[in-house]
Order: structure tokens, then sequence, then C-alpha cells
């Protein structure tokens, strides 16, 4: 046996074991393309929330300050007032970026795996996406439970947080830069937790920002 | 220094067979048609080279039904396991021989 023949085997004895146990099909491109729509719906969030209406009608000038936005007037006010229609908006907004994102991610993993010449649908990747949609489907119900109680000022630590779980809970099938994504999530959204009144700005670093900085490395390690 | 060629299992000569080993190791169970997509080869090919790593007694077979489709499953046994760990010390004692030759 020459040496480059045991080279080999050994080259496809890992490869073997990383492509049959990891989803190795995550393209850098889309996590970076994640954190420019998260930083764009939070840009429109911030100009709605901040610009449309005059300060004294505005019950969400009261989130960067205090926990106001949990008080039984504000409820009233959403449900019956003007401002559902912001909520709705903002929700919209929220929705249009999971949908972007996820959109892209479905696409650029799709050519990643044709180009690699690995099937996208395989008993690797249903592992990965299972293992993630757990925390994430739970942490998605809870936060629309939070939104329509009225905890307006808890959704964005609780959004970074259940998404930081997420990713640590389907790091071990994939690249294990995913789980330091998560745990920076899960520790921004913590401290977001102690710090009521900078929730967008908490989301646009933990969704925009690090996405991108996440999809830089992984684009530099991975696709290059 | 003798190259200790004889080390290396018969067994894993085959590279599939030696690539069937290396994905139950990393996966406690696998079923034929991920088997067969992962290693991009066919039926008949993948399922003799299964009977012969079974007849050794490295892998056990699981036969179940999903609904109506047959689901066969792979299980690499300890045996497999220690082969295969034997296997790959083999591999790289012959690689330290030649980088020191």
């Amino acid at each position: 046996m020459k040496e480059k023949e045991i080279e080999d085997e050994l080259v496809s004895i890992r490869s073997m074991m990383e492509r049959s146990s990891k989803f190795i099909s995550l393209s850098g491109l889309s996590g970076i393309l994640a954190g420019i729509y998260a930083l764009i719906g939070a840009g429109l969030a911030y100009y709605i929330l901040y610009n449309d209406l005059p300060d004294e009608l505005n019950p969400y000038k009261n989130m960067s300050g205090e926990f106001k936005s949990d008080s039984p007037g504000i409820v009233r006010g959403l449900f019956f007032g003007y401002d559902s229609s912001i909520t709705v908006i903002l929700l919209i907004i929220a929705l249009l970026v999971l949908i972007a994102s996820i959109g892209t991610g479905i696409f650029l993993s799709f050519r990643k795996a044709k180009s690699n010449g690995q099937p996208l649908w395989s008993s690797t990747s249903r592992t990965f996406l299972f293992h993630m949609a757990i925390p994430l489907i739970t942490g998605g119900i809870f936060l629309l439970i939070l939104i329509f109680r009225g905890h307006y000022g808890i959704a964005a630590p609780v959004s970074l947080i259940f998404y930081g779980l997420s990713l640590i809970s389907a790091s071990s099938y994939t690249f294990s830069t995913v789980k330091y994504l998560g745990l920076c999530e899960t520790i921004l959204g913590l401290i977001a937790a102690c710090l009521p009144g900078f929730g967008l700005l908490f989301w646009a670093i933990g969704f925009g920002v690090l996405h991108i900085v996440y999809g830089s490395v992984m684009y530099f390690k991975y696709d290059k | 220094m003798k190259v200790p060629f004889e080390k290396l299992d018969k067994a894993f000569e085959n590279r599939l067979r030696l690539q069937i080993m290396s994905v139950l190791m990393v996966n406690d169970r696998y079923d034929f048609n991920s088997l067969k997509e992962l290693l991009d080869t066919t039926d008949g090919n993948l399922a003799s080279h299964l009977k012969a790593l079974e007849k050794e007694e490295y892998i056990v077979v699981h036969k179940a039904f999903l609904g109506r489709k047959p689901n066969t499953n792979y299980e690499a046994t300890a045996k497999g396991k220690n082969a295969f760990k034997q296997h790959l010390d083999a591999l790289e004692q012959l690689i330290k021989q030649q980088k020191t030759k």
C-alpha cells in the first residue's frame, strides 16, 4: 500500500463520518444575507415605532426606559385602539424577515448540496432540523403568547434566548461554529432581559450583526 | 522495520465496506436507502457488501416496516467497532513508518 492510498482511505473515512452525521450544506452567505434582512427589518421597526406617532400618543415610547408596555392601559390600547395596527405591522415585518431568511437559507443550502453532490433532504438534515425545531417552535409560540398578553418588553430577549438554544441543540449535527453563534445569542438574550427598553437594539445586534459575523466566518472557513 | 500489513483487516480492503463502517461508527443506526444515497452506489453492490460485513459479525441488521414499506437499518456491533479501530491504528502505523523511511 502506498502512502497516497492510505491517505485517500483516511480522507474517505473522515468524509463519510462527517457527511453521514453532519448537515454540511449550510452556507455562510445565507447567514450574511439573513443578518442584512434583520438589520433592514429592525431599521423599519425603529422608524415605525419612534417616528410615526407624536410622543404623547406613542405607547412604545415607554419601552425605552421602563416596562410600561406591561401596563393594562396599553394592552387595551393595543387591542382596541389605533396601535393594534402597529403590532400587526411589526409582526408582519418580523414574519417577512423570517420568511426571507429561511427562503434564502433553503435556496443557498440547496445550491451547495447540489454542488457537493449530496441530497438536501437526507436523514442528517432531518435530524438537524428536528433538533432545531423543538426549541425554536416552543419559543415562537411562547413569544406569540407573550405578545398577545401585552408583554412586549420581553419579546426581544425571549426570541434571542430561544433562537440561541435551538442553535445549540442543532449544533451537534452541523459545523461547530453554529454552537458558538447559539451561545452568543443566548447570552445576548439574557443581557437584553436585564436591560429593558433596548430590546430592538439587542434584537438588531443578535439577528443582524451576529449573523453577519457568523456568516463571514463560515464563508471564509468553508465556502472559499 | 517490518510493515504490519497483516494487521490491516481483510474485511475492510474494499473501500465501500470501509465507508459503510465509518458511517456506522458515528451513527447509531443507518437505513439502507440513506446509505445508498450517501455512498452513491447500486442496490446490489451495497447489499453484497453489507452481507459480507454481517457475515463477519461487524454489523447487525434490523428489519422493520414503516407502514407497508420495509425499512432495513444497520448497526455496528462492538466487534465491528473494535475491528474498525484496529484497522485505523494499522493505517496510522503504516503512515508513520513511511514518513520515517
